[in-house]
């Protein structure tokens, strides 16, 4: 029997691994297929599987969605209902900076290397007359690491996962405030098909629609944070992937 | 498309008629009233290849101040401010027209005679080799670049 390769995003939530775990065994069981699960530490690492063919079934961010169906042909399958992916800028709490616009050239930026949420952190920065050209930029490896930065006054503001950020601990989150936060709404990860698994895709996005309706599907939900699947259409993620298109750089 | 309604303004305004690429025109209304789009929005509709909208996201409606079945059908211009010069609309059409993205300031026209800039990006929606509409998002600008631009088009209009 062929195995199938499967990974998440990087930018997964910590205390979620043990949920694409569960996942990925109830997904084998479930379309009996053999699927290996393969989480990657940093986004480089990822991109080289992907570039390298590797993988066949990602919940991706969307801007990798992008690569991996217009280059890749992968076909979207399904994504979670309850998250849309938006971003924070946080400053240390006792920072005088209450507006984007105070900002200046020179404004020390800390950053972990996910490209979406930089990207739409970046363009927040945009209205002080912000950009890679006039800041300093600090890439950690987590975003606990960024808001250390923040705390120790070693950057003056902190690019977050909304998600992320409300998961930092209380006694982090205490001592840093949001500055803005992104009202996208329609941009969020999705799950996709390799062309290798193409063929199972239909089937895949049955079991995970239906997955609300069973209890042990509805406990792997759980162990995700997720509600349920919604179905994801082709037209849908191109629509999502021309609205990325627009925020990259020109 | 209709003219603005004088009902819908808000305050002190000024009467002037623009005329479009295609021959018809359109009475507006203009305050002095500018609304930032707030930090963090995005504004985004599509349109097919006449420049009708087909879709609008909830800022698009906040900051235009129309309704959305006010919007859906029409053409994308309903928001052309009369300080916008019309080169900056042919230079956008030539460029997405030809497959590629077009980007620049514009000074958008609201329903209540106010305005609001952004930083506008459009792309064509590439399907099978063919383009079957387009995308925009309008994003917040920087002050300065607002006030270039707004001298930039007063040498143009």
């Amino acid at each position: 029997m062929m195995t199938y390769n499967f990974s998440v995003s990087p930018d997964f939530n910590p205390s979620h691994i043990s949920g694409w775990y569960i996942f990925n065994t109830w997904l084998q069981r479930t379309i009996n297929e053999d699927i290996h699960l393969e989480l990657y530490d940093n986004f480089e690492l990822q991109r080289k599987a992907i570039a390298d063919d590797q993988l066949d079934l990602i919940y991706a961010n969307p801007f990798d969605a992008a690569l991996l169906v217009r280059e890749k042909g992968f076909t979207p399958i399904a994504c979670p209902s309850n998250q849309s992916d938006e971003a924070i800028i946080a400053v240390n709490n006792e920072s005088t900076i209450t507006t984007i616009e105070a900002l200046n050239e020179g404004t020390r930026i800390s950053s972990t290397d996910d490209p979406d949420v930089r990207m739409m952190c970046m363009i927040m920065l945009e209205p002080a007359g912000l950009g890679s050209h006039n800041t300093v930029l600090n890439q950690r490896d987590t975003y606990v690491l960024v808001a250390k930065d923040l705390l120790k006054g070693d950057a003056d503001v902190g690019f977050f996962l909304e998600e992320t950020y409300n998961d930092l601990s209380d006694f982090i989150r205490k001592d840093l405030r949001p500055l803005v936060r992104s009202q996208i709404q329609v941009i969020h990860h999705l799950l996709l098909a390799g062309p290798k698994l193409a063929h199972k895709r239909d089937e895949i996005a049955a079991v995970l629609l239906a997955m609300k309706d069973d209890s042990k599907g509805k406990g792997v939900l759980e162990s995700l944070n997720f509600e349920q699947w919604n179905a994801v259409e082709q037209e849908e993620t191109e629509f999502m992937i021309d609205l990325m298109d627009t925020l990259t750089a020109e | 498309m209709q003219d603005m309604k004088p009902d819908n303004i808000v305050g002190e305004h000024r009467e002037q008629t623009l005329s479009f690429h295609d021959g018809t025109q359109r009475k507006v209304f203009t305050t002095e009233t500018e609304t930032p789009i707030p930090d963090g929005r995005l504004i985004v509709s599509r349109t097919d290849l006449k420049g009708m909208i087909t879709h609008v996201n909830r800022s698009f409606i906040d900051m235009s101040a129309y309704q959305e079945e006010e919007l859906i059908g029409e053409p994308h211009n309903i928001l052309r401010h009369p300080d916008m010069p019309s080169a900056a609309f042919k230079d956008l059409w030539d460029t997405v027209q030809g497959g590629k993205k077009w980007h620049g300031y514009v000074k958008n026209l609201r329903n209540d005679g106010g305005y609001y800039w952004v930083y506008a990006t459009v792309i064509p929606n590439v399907r099978g080799g063919k383009i079957i509409g387009y995308t925009s998002v309008r994003r917040k600008p920087s002050r300065k670049k607002v006030l270039e631009a707004e001298a930039l088009y007063k040498t143009l209009s």
